[in-house]
Parts: C-alpha cells; structure tokens; sequence
C-alpha cells in the first residue's frame, strides 16, 4: 500500500508539475548574449514601409509584440542563410506575439522581391524599404542587419551581418523578449530619434 | 538633442567610405584610323571581398559589367573577363572575383577619328560581399586615354 500511495503522489506530482511553467517545452528563462538590457535599449523608429498589396506598414502597427526587423535583398548570399531562420521563427512564434518584418533593398523593389519571396516560401511580410528608413536606423550600410525589437518598441539587439551567435542567437533572443512583459507604448516620447545602439553594435 | 541626433546619424556609415574595389589607370590607347586596339583595366578587390563574376551563378546577383557613357573616338568596347572563381557561401555556389584581375578590353579607331588625345569613359558597376555580409551595388568611374595617330 505505501507504493501504491507513493506512485500515486508521483504521478499526482507530475501531472501537477506539466501544468507549471518549468514543465513546459518552451524555454522559462533564456539568456541572449545579444540582447541588452532594458536600461541599454533605444526606442526604435517608426517607419511606414509598403508591403507587397500596397498596404501601408508601420512598425507601431506591431505594438505589444516582438519583431524582427530585417534589412536584406535579393542579391545578398549571407541574407539567403538567415531567411529560413526566420521562416521558422514566424512559423514557430507567430502565435506567441512574435512577427518577422523583412525590409527589402533591391532597387528594382518587387521586380525582383516577388519572385525570390515565391521561391524560398517565405511566410513573413515583406516590405520594400527606402532612405529614410535605413537612414533612421542608422544607414545600414551592409546586409543582413536585423533589429530585434521588444514588447515595448525598443531596440533590445542588433544583428550586423552573419554573426557568430546564428540561428540559435536569434531563437534565444525572441523566446527572452517574449517572456518579458510590455507594457510600455511603442515610440512613446521618441519621435524616432535615430538609434544610439546602432554604433555600438556595429563590430565590424 | 540636435547634437545627439547629428552624433548618431553617421553611424553605420563609415563602411561606405571603405572602397572595396578601385580601378587603376588603363593603359593608353594607340592607334590609326580603322585600327583594332586593346587595353586592360585593372580592377583590385580588397582582401577578404568578393564580387560577383560577369556571369553570376543566379539570377538574383548583379555582375560586374563596364556601362561605357562615352567613347569619343572609339568605337566597340567588347569586354573579356578573366576566369571566375567558384567559392561557396551558405548553401550557395558563386562564381565570383577577388583579388586583382584584368579585364580587357577591345576598341576600334573609327575610320573617321581626328588625329590627338582623347578619352573613353565608362562606369564599373559592381556589388560586394564577404562571407558575413553584403553591400549595395555601387559603381566606380573609368577613364582610358587613347591618341589617334
């Protein structure tokens, strides 16, 4: 009787136990190298970018969510190796408050946007971006750059060509923004004042 | 606040001064009316960089290509391009340049040219990349000289 009346605490303890957070398959406590702390981040500009309907995007439409805001073209090899990273991470985290918002450089825009998007099934939305985006978030002189944005609008990680962190870098990065709570508006008091974090980031 | 914002704008600029790839000076041209004259422009691409080939492996990646914008009294301007390199990034196989190359180039005097000095001038156009990042197509300004006899 006493191991009947032991299995059954166990048992009772485990399902108990999946139903709290540390029983989850979901990472409760993530650690980014990449991603600052909260005194440490910047608002991030809005911008309003068109996507491929011709639907006006702005940043502030994604309030209370994490994005990833890539900067990429259809030419760039290194963007090639990151765009099914994020084709994951949208499908994966896409219900969790994540969304990835990809800002395409070509100059031929959509011409040559469309038909690469097709072709590497991506899943996110695309915008095409322009000067004054790139020049508010600091030039963007090479690509891949991704910002990582928090909950709350800010610039919580910079991601400045392929780094060493990869893949896992940015999943890490996502899962920790999204446990933390925001509650902050998106842009609130900034007016889209160019990024500090950017030089910061910038390594190379 | 001005000053803030001034201190951050250049920020991920100073990359766009570095030049990844510079064109020397072409050997000058001479020659007779009706003749067929060839001169090589001598383009470096800095260490670690590539650009993509004339014939890039995609449809995608923007080739090296000579636009000419004046010839004066040259005519043609045929490009022969020295063998790519294949390195692979990602998953993806590139036939592209790195280093020093030549690529030469092939005129004709026109039949009706004035005997002196003049110049060809064109654009190289070219996107750069290394294995971590790639740079928006940019182009560089040549000048060949060339002396009708």
């Amino acid at each position: 009787m006493p191991s009947l009346r032991a299995a059954i605490a166990i048992a009772t303890a485990l399902l108990l136990g999946c139903f709290l957070p540390g029983c989850s398959t979901g990472p409760t406590t993530v650690k980014a190298a990449s991603v600052k702390l909260d005194k440490d981040r910047h608002v991030a500009p809005d911008f309003a970018l068109k996507d491929a309907d011709g639907k006006a995007v702005h940043l502030s439409d994604y309030k209370g969510k994490v994005v990833l805001v890539d900067f990429w073209a259809t030419y760039c090899g290194p963007c090639r190796i990151e765009i099914p990273w994020f084709i994951d991470l949208e499908r994966t985290r896409k219900d969790k408050g994540f969304a990835v918002l990809g800002i395409a450089m070509d100059e031929n825009g959509w011409e040559d946007v469309k038909p690469f998007l097709a072709e590497m099934k991506v899943n996110y939305r695309v915008l095409i971006g322009d000067d004054a985006t790139t020049n508010a978030y600091g030039g963007v002189d090479s690509i891949p750059t991704a910002f990582l944005i928090d909950k709350t609008g800010k610039i919580a990680a910079i991601h400045i060509g392929l780094d060493g962190g990869g893949r896992k870098e940015f999943e890490d990065g996502v899962d920790q923004l999204l446990l933390e709570t925001g509650d902050a508006p998106v842009n609130a008091g900034n007016g889209g004042a160019v990024p500090a974090p950017v030089a910061a980031a910038k390594q190379h | 606040m001005l000053a803030m914002v001034v201190l951050s704008l250049p920020l991920l600029r100073p990359q766009s001064s570095t030049e990844r790839v510079t064109v020397g000076q072409p050997q000058k041209v001479v020659g007779k009316r009706n003749d067929a004259v060839q001169t090589k422009i001598p383009v470096s691409i800095l260490e670690g960089y590539h650009v993509n080939s004339n014939t890039p492996s995609d449809e995608y990646l923007i080739p090296l290509k000579i636009t000419w914008t004046s010839l004066g009294a040259l005519e043609g301007g045929q490009l022969t391009f020295p063998k790519a390199e294949k390195i692979t990034v990602g998953d993806q196989q590139l036939s592209v340049f790195t280093g020093k190359i030549d690529i030469a180039v092939n005129f004709k005097v026109s039949a009706g040219a004035p005997a002196g000095p003049g110049v060809a001038s064109g654009k190289l156009g070219y996107q750069a990349c290394n294995n971590k990042a790639c740079f928006p197509p940019k182009s560089v300004e040549i000048s060949v000289p060339y002396q009708v006899q």
